[in-house]
């Protein structure tokens, strides 16, 4: 297996304490980066090809890059607000290894010439936030932040931020409104946090595991980093696999390896006599993967070339006992709580969606309903401000067009059980397509 | 019937209160006097205002660019105190941040873990998400419920995905992440948090090793095949007295 580089010896203990992080060589890589000349360090992560771990999977470096030079105030915040479903990662890492993230942060500034960083954590992680918020005044404690670090002319503040609990807090732009003190709306983009961010000011943005992977990356030197996992999938990333598995966890694993290693190899598959039915690569938003996508190497490539996405790295197995009608309706309910009503694709979609797989679920559906639910998730992609609708419309789509025959026969069972009887011919379903071949 | 669906109860568990015609604004069909100008920010002399409640709203606001910055902070101060964000509560946060207790409203109605109704003093959220249902987190809500009762303290709520399938079904104790839960544990929860005691203490996720077998160090992550580690329930104390959370 790959090389542990976020994972290494997570659960020393103490690992959480600056005493022990220094003595495992924790903070080498900002004293090696502050005697660097910024266009460096960035030149380091730009070559390293490190994708966002949040889940666009944008590169890290061109981020970086695209934020204005000169002495403006600039920003820095890292999300660590992790709330998408099946995503655990960084709960453990700034749990175990908050240092690292502190030291990645500082490196990250350093690189963007951001003077002000913010860590916006989930409200929910309460323990977490007292362990990173120790680990924040330790190193302030050791002058690893403040004014003039390590007598170089990088200054920086790290103030932590709780939220209270929002998933569209995860979304960079509605995290920004949080993190100033308002309802968490996303906003529209352009422009993007790169220029106009927090208060206004040039932003970046990173996820908890993207920043604490810098470190690692100014260890190495970025061209070596580059070296490992894939081409274009570089590095290695932690994932969280849940769900009908024997083991569910945190694995960090190089990219590449494939899927069906991580999900039957290292976290056990589902239990014995059991099979996969369906499994999420990247998160409750990624479309769903069939048993037959199981030997696809898990990269940002591969999942997107599989009409799929890595999104944040959460792999959720699901077994043939599920039925994919209820985790649908699972998933749509989520996604209707979360919407924060902004924009109405969204908000009004998420809603018909939940009553329409609700109306399956009891048997009151007939297929048409499910060309009605297939087009509704159309309907939503791409005209909303942010991508909480997307992120619905992606898995509820891909499971209605995967599993169609299973959603049909459930309404069929349901409406035997209920006494309706089998729809009469022309369906519903022959009718729709008949006035669309007309109008046409 | 599969894992997930659990009967019909679980209807409810995770799902928005809704009103008539399908808004879950809350108050959209208040009664409101139009003839009266919306409140403005509270006069300073008027509202008494805790000394440590005041305290802590000002470090936050004193940590940010922007001192709106400092609305959820000081809203988790002040509920903490009152037990919920009641007009009392937003009142005294508006009074010292000079918002109107409109915008905190704003605010306080947006967000999962800010009480907009009064609750009781001990929260569980429990994790009613994918990846916890898939293994019966429901079940796990419904006995949950059952055990508390209706005991004004307790304040049980299904909640979206918390963070941490790797111990599911779990559950938020007063903030403690606790699992994989059975159904047993749900009354142990109840009378533990009576007690006054630490919930669940060999089920806290802050005494839960990593699950990726080469973790542990370099020489283990070469012997990582398909079954040789075995990291099933894997707790720290097994061999290491030292707890990290101390």
């Amino acid at each position: 297996m790959s090389e542990k580089l976020l994972f290494d010896r997570i659960d020393e203990p103490g690992l959480a304490t600056l005493a022990v992080y220094e003595r495992r060589g924790g903070y080498e890589s900002l004293k090696r980066a502050l005697k660097m000349p910024r266009e460096e360090v960035l030149q380091n992560l730009l070559d390293s090809g490190l994708r966002g771990r949040g889940g666009a999977g944008f590169a890290m470096g061109k981020k970086v890059s695209f934020l204005p030079r000169g002495a403006i105030d600039k920003y820095l915040v890292c999300n660590a607000d992790e709330s998408e479903p099946g995503t655990f990662k960084d709960r453990e890492l700034m749990q175990k290894s908050p240092h690292m993230l502190v030291e990645g942060m500082i490196i990250a500034a350093y690189a963007a010439g951001a003077n002000r960083s913010f860590v916006y954590i989930r409200g929910e992680y309460r323990q977490q936030a007292e362990i990173l918020d120790r680990a924040i005044a330790e190193a302030a404690a050791a002058c690893y932040l403040g004014e003039r670090i390590l007598g170089s002319d990088h200054t920086l503040s790290l103030v932590l931020h709780r939220g209270a609990g929002a998933y569209i807090c995860g979304e960079e732009t509605g995290l920004l409104d949080s993190l100033e003190g308002k309802r968490g709306n996303p906003r529209l983009k352009p422009p993007f946090p790169a220029n106009q961010g927090l208060y206004q000011g040039p932003t970046l943005i990173n996820n908890v595991e993207t920043l604490a992977t810098v470190p690692t990356i100014i260890r190495m030197g970025g061209a070596e980093y580059a070296k490992l996992g894939t081409e274009t999938s570089t590095g290695t990333k932690l994932v969280s696999v849940s769900g009908n598995v024997q083991r569910p966890g945190n694995y960090e694993i190089e990219l590449g390896v494939p899927s069906r290693e991580i999900i039957y190899g290292l976290a056990g598959g589902p239990e014995r006599g059991r099979d996969v039915k369906l499994w999420f690569p990247g998160g409750s938003s990624s479309p769903v993967l069939t048993r037959d996508d199981l030997d696809l190497p898990y990269d940002f490539d591969s999942m997107a070339k599989a009409g799929s996405m890595l999104g944040s790295g959460a792999i959720i197995v699901v077994d043939d006992s599920v039925a994919v009608v209820d985790v649908a309706l699972k998933l749509a309910k989520f996604y209707r709580h979360e919407s924060c009503g902004k924009c109405t694709p969204c908000r009004e979609g998420t809603n018909w969606t939940v009553k329409m797989l609700q109306r399956i679920e009891s048997g009151e559906a007939t297929p048409m309903d499910l060309d009605i639910i297939a087009s509704v998730q159309d309907q939503i992609m791409g005209n909303c401000l942010c991508v909480l609708g997307d992120a619905m419309a992606m898995p509820i789509a891909s499971m209605v067009a995967k599993f169609r025959g299973e959603f049909e026969q459930h309404i069929e069972r349901r409406r035997e059980q209920l006494g309706l009887g089998v729809p009469t011919a022309p369906t519903p379903l022959e009718a729709a397509g008949a006035f669309a071949e007309a109008g046409s | 019937m599969s894992a997930l669906s659990g009967g019909r109860g679980s209807e409810l568990a995770g799902d928005v209160a809704r009103y008539g015609h399908g808004s879950r604004i809350p108050g959209w069909d208040d009664a409101c006097d139009l003839t009266k100008d919306p409140a403005g920010i509270p006069d300073p002399a008027l509202t008494p205002v805790p000394a440590e409640l005041r305290a802590r709203i000002e470090a936050a606001m004193s940590r940010y660019p922007d001192f709106r910055s400092a609305a959820i902070p000081a809203l988790h101060a002040a509920q903490e105190l009152h037990g919920w964000c009641s007009p009392e509560a937003i009142e005294q946060v508006a009074c010292v941040m000079r918002l109107t207790p409109a915008y905190l409203t704003a605010v306080a109605t947006f967000y999962d873990m800010l009480e907009t109704k009064p609750v009781g003093r001990d929260t569980v959220y429990v994790c009613t998400n994918i990846s916890c249902s898939l293994r019966g987190a429901d079940k796990l809500y419904a006995a949950m419920q059952e055990a508390a009762g209706d005991d004004p303290e307790l304040n049980v709520r299904a909640f979206e995905c918390l963070g941490a399938c790797d111990i599911a079904p779990m559950a938020s104790v007063n903030g403690a992440y606790v699992g994989p839960l059975e159904l047993a544990d749900a009354g142990r929860i109840v009378a533990q948090l009576r007690a006054g005691e630490d919930v669940l203490p060999d089920k806290q996720l802050l005494r839960r090793a990593c699950a990726d077998p080469g973790a542990a160090g370099s020489d283990a992550a070469a012997t990582v095949g398909t079954d040789s580690v075995d990291p099933g329930a894997p707790t720290l104390f097994d061999d290491e007295s030292q707890d990290p959370s101390a």
